[in-house]
Order: structure tokens, then C-alpha cells, then sequence
């Protein structure tokens, strides 16, 4: 799974959705992989203005990326070739293969293995 | 005709073999009318990249071909792709499937993005408001029985490695039925993903679900009609029987979403 997944999905026990602290999900344990992928100046600069970056800072920091910027990178920060690189490197060429996703409200481990995570819960939490 | 995604690589014991309805499902996204209908609303002057998801992947031939046409669906090639499915094999088969249809179609420069594949029960971890297109090829036939959901040590390959053969073939047959058995009316599952469908779409958000004639599209449109500023509308069909169509593809949407 891409890193950008992170931005978009959040724990699945129903009785977290309300609690801010249910997202973004944290990464434990994760071994990453590099994909290399052709840089895609317009599609960074396109997908940017859609990235909730405070969590994406998060997510980066946990996953050891050097820090992104505190404020999410507008007009002419997004013509820097070098913020653009280190975004695509980040969102789209790193693959999280193994490891887990946590709720940091309710601690559930959602498991990640071969890139494919596993959001099914035990049938006490449906 | 656009090309079908190459699923050659998926094994159907536990997965839905692409059929009529997923044929369905890529005509209407790229029929003349769906396609300049999503390129209009998904415009890359005003809206940022699309996010596609798709629930109940199976082995991803549409969410294949809806990334691998991009272009010609959206109006545009830069969208992320994303699929969940209650069993994991198929979340392998629809990455596959997805990055393979993308590397064929979009050289020498691809675009479009398959982001993950998740194992998961329908929306359930997707973040509210994030999805912009999601495609919905249901369990619907009528069914007295509704399959009990898979845990996640249904989906534990050290445990699929270890079963004798009679075990494996009830767990084959565990996860074929919840690619079809739709229970009551055929909607059991299909009732829970339209219920989902407010809180996960982003303001500009539509989905497409496909219905047959037994789970009565008619009314399910009406229902939707019936949410405060949404619409429902039939965007293709297949199959007529006794004047009705056997298969319909509804889209739904926010009638102030734009």
C-alpha cells in the first residue's frame, strides 16, 4: 500500500469515527519499500491542495521521513522541484509492505502484510 | 472498443469470474454520455485529482479498466485508485489487475495511481468524505440465507495453507457465496453500502451501483430520491426480460454537488 492511503482511510470500529484521535491511523513496525516511479511534477502539484497535510506530517514523521514543511506548500511553493520530489518520493514511490495500522483512540492494530491490509474486525467489535 | 483488463493471473475458486454485469459495469463508465458526464464534473480546472474507489473488488477488472481508462472516462489521468473486498485474494488479484491494466494502457507515461487494495467490509475504514467515485457491483441475488461476514483469520493464508482439502473447498465455497448471495430482496448488503454512501462521498462525490430486476431498482431509486438534495438515476442496462431490464447500473448523486 502507497503512503497516501493513510490520508484517506481511518479506524473502522464505528464508535471511533467521532474521535479526532481516530485518524489519521498510525503506522507500527513498518517495513518499507521504494518503487521508483516517473516524476509527475503536475500530479504532486495537483494531489497537494487534496492532502489533509497535518495528518500526512504525521504519518511522515512516524514512517522517519525528513519533515515536511509546517504548513501545506501553495503558489509558487509548489513550483520547488525539491518539495515536489521529496512529495513523490513520500506519496508515491514508498510501499508499506508489512507492519500495522493503529487506532490511536481505540488501539485496535489493523494488520498489513504483503502490502494488503486488513481492516475486518473480530466480530465483537462489528 | 477499450480493451478488458488482463485478469489471467487471477484463480476464481474463491473469486468472481468477470460476467455480464462487470461487462456492464466498464460499457456505462465509458459510454458517451457516463464519460463526458464524469470528464464535466471531475474537470481538472476545478477539481482536484479524483479519488476512485471501488467496494467488493473481486478480481478488479473494473476498477482495472475505470484506472486504466482514466483518460477517456475522466477526462483526465491523474486519479488515485483504491478497492476493498471482504477477501484478501481478491485484494491481491485487484492490484495486480489494477497496475498491470495501467502499465498497458498508459504508456509511455503512466498516470493514474492504484493506491492499495484493502481487505475490508464494504466502506467501513474509508475516511468520511474522501471519495469522490465509488463503484459498487453487489452481491444481489435473492437469497435466504445472507453469508456471515469474514474475520480477519478467515483471510489468514498460514491458515488456508494448513487446511486439509475438504476445509479448504467450505472456505472456497464461504467466499464464492459472498460474491452473489445477496439475502433478502437481494439487498441485504447493498441496503448497508447505500446507507454508507452520504457519509463517505465528498461534496461532489457520486456512485454507481449496480442493481438486478429481483431487487427492485425502481424503488431503491425512489428511496434515494427521497435523501434531502440526492438523485438516482439508471445509466445502463442489459438483458431484457418480460419487458424489464435484468440488469441496471444506478448512478447517485448530490443534486447540489456542484
Amino acid at each position: 500500500m502507497k503512503v497516501i492511503t493513510a490520508n484517506f482511510v481511518t479506524c473502522a470500529v464505528k464508535e471511533c469515527k467521532t474521535s479526532p484521535e481516530s485518524y489519521p491511523l498510525h503506522f507500527h513496525d513498518a517495513e518499507l519499500e521504494q518503487q521508483e516511479q516517473e516524476f509527475q511534477p503536475e500530479f504532486i502539484r495537483n494531489i497537494v491542495p487534496r492532502i489533509d497535510w497535518d495528518a500526512l506530517r504525521t504519518t511522515s514523521n512516524e514512517l522517519g521521513f525528513p519533515s515536511l514543511p509546517e504548513s501545506k506548500p501553495e503558489g509558487e511553493a509548489l513550483d520547488d522541484e525539491q518539495i515536489l520530489k521529496d512529495l513523490h518520493r513520500l506519496l508515491l514511490e514508498t510501499q508499506v509492505s508489512e507492519g500495522k495500522l493503529v487506532c490511536g483512540n481505540c488501539g485496535h492494530e489493523y494488520m498489513i502484510k504483503e502490502g494488503i491490509a486488513n481492516f475486518l474486525l473480530p466480530s465483537h467489535l462489528v | 472498443m477499450l480493451p478488458t483488463p488482463d485478469t489471467s493471473h487471477v484463480s476464481f475458486d474463491t473469486i468472481y469470474e468477470p460476467s455480464e454485469d462487470s461487462y456492464l459495469f466498464l460499457d456505462t463508465l465509458s459510454s458517451a454520455s457516463e464519460s463526458k458526464w464524469l470528464s464535466e464534473r471531475f474537470d481538472n480546472t476545478k477539481h482536484t485529482p479524483p479519488l476512485v474507489v471501488e467496494v467488493g473488488t473481486g478480481s478488479g477488472v473494473v476498477l482495472g479498466f475505470a484506472a486504466a481508462q482514466s483518460e477517456k472516462i475522466f477526462g483526465r489521468r491523474d486519479i488515485l485508485t483504491l478497492g476493498t473486498d471482504v477477501n484478501r485474494n481478491a485484494c491481491l488479484a485487484t492490484r495486480e489487475t489494477a497496475i498491470n491494466a495501467i502499465k498497458a494502457e498508459q504508456q509511455p507515461s503512466p498516470r493514474t495511481i492504484h493506491i492499495s487494495s484493502l481487505t475490508a467490509d464494504l466502506c467501513a475504514p474509508l475516511r468520511p468524505g474522501s471519495v469522490d467515485v465509488l463503484l459498487f457491483n453487489p452481491p444481489y441475488v435473492p437469497t435466504e440465507d445472507l453469508p456471515r461476514l469474514p474475520s480477519a483469520v478467515d483471510n489468514d493464508p498460514a491458515a488456508a495453507a494448513a487446511m486439509s482439502r475438504s476445509a479448504k473447498f467450505d472456505s472456497d465455497s464461504f467466499f464464492l457465496s459472498l460474491t452473489y448471495a445477496g439475502g433478502a430482496d437481494g439487498m441485504e448488503t447493498t441496503d448497508r453500502l447505500l446507507d454508507a454512501i452520504p457519509r463517505v462521498l465528498s461534496p461532489t462525490g457520486v456512485a454507481y451501483v449496480l442493481l438486478c430486476k429481483q431487487n427492485n431498482p425502481e424503488d431503491v431509486k425512489e428511496r434515494i430520491r427521497g435523501w434531502d438534495g440526492w438523485n438516482a438515476e439508471s445509466v445502463g442496462s442489459s438483458g431484457m426480460q418480460a419487458g424489464w431490464e435484468k440488469l441496471v447500473i444506478v448512478r447517485i448523486w448530490r443534486d447540489d454537488g456542484l
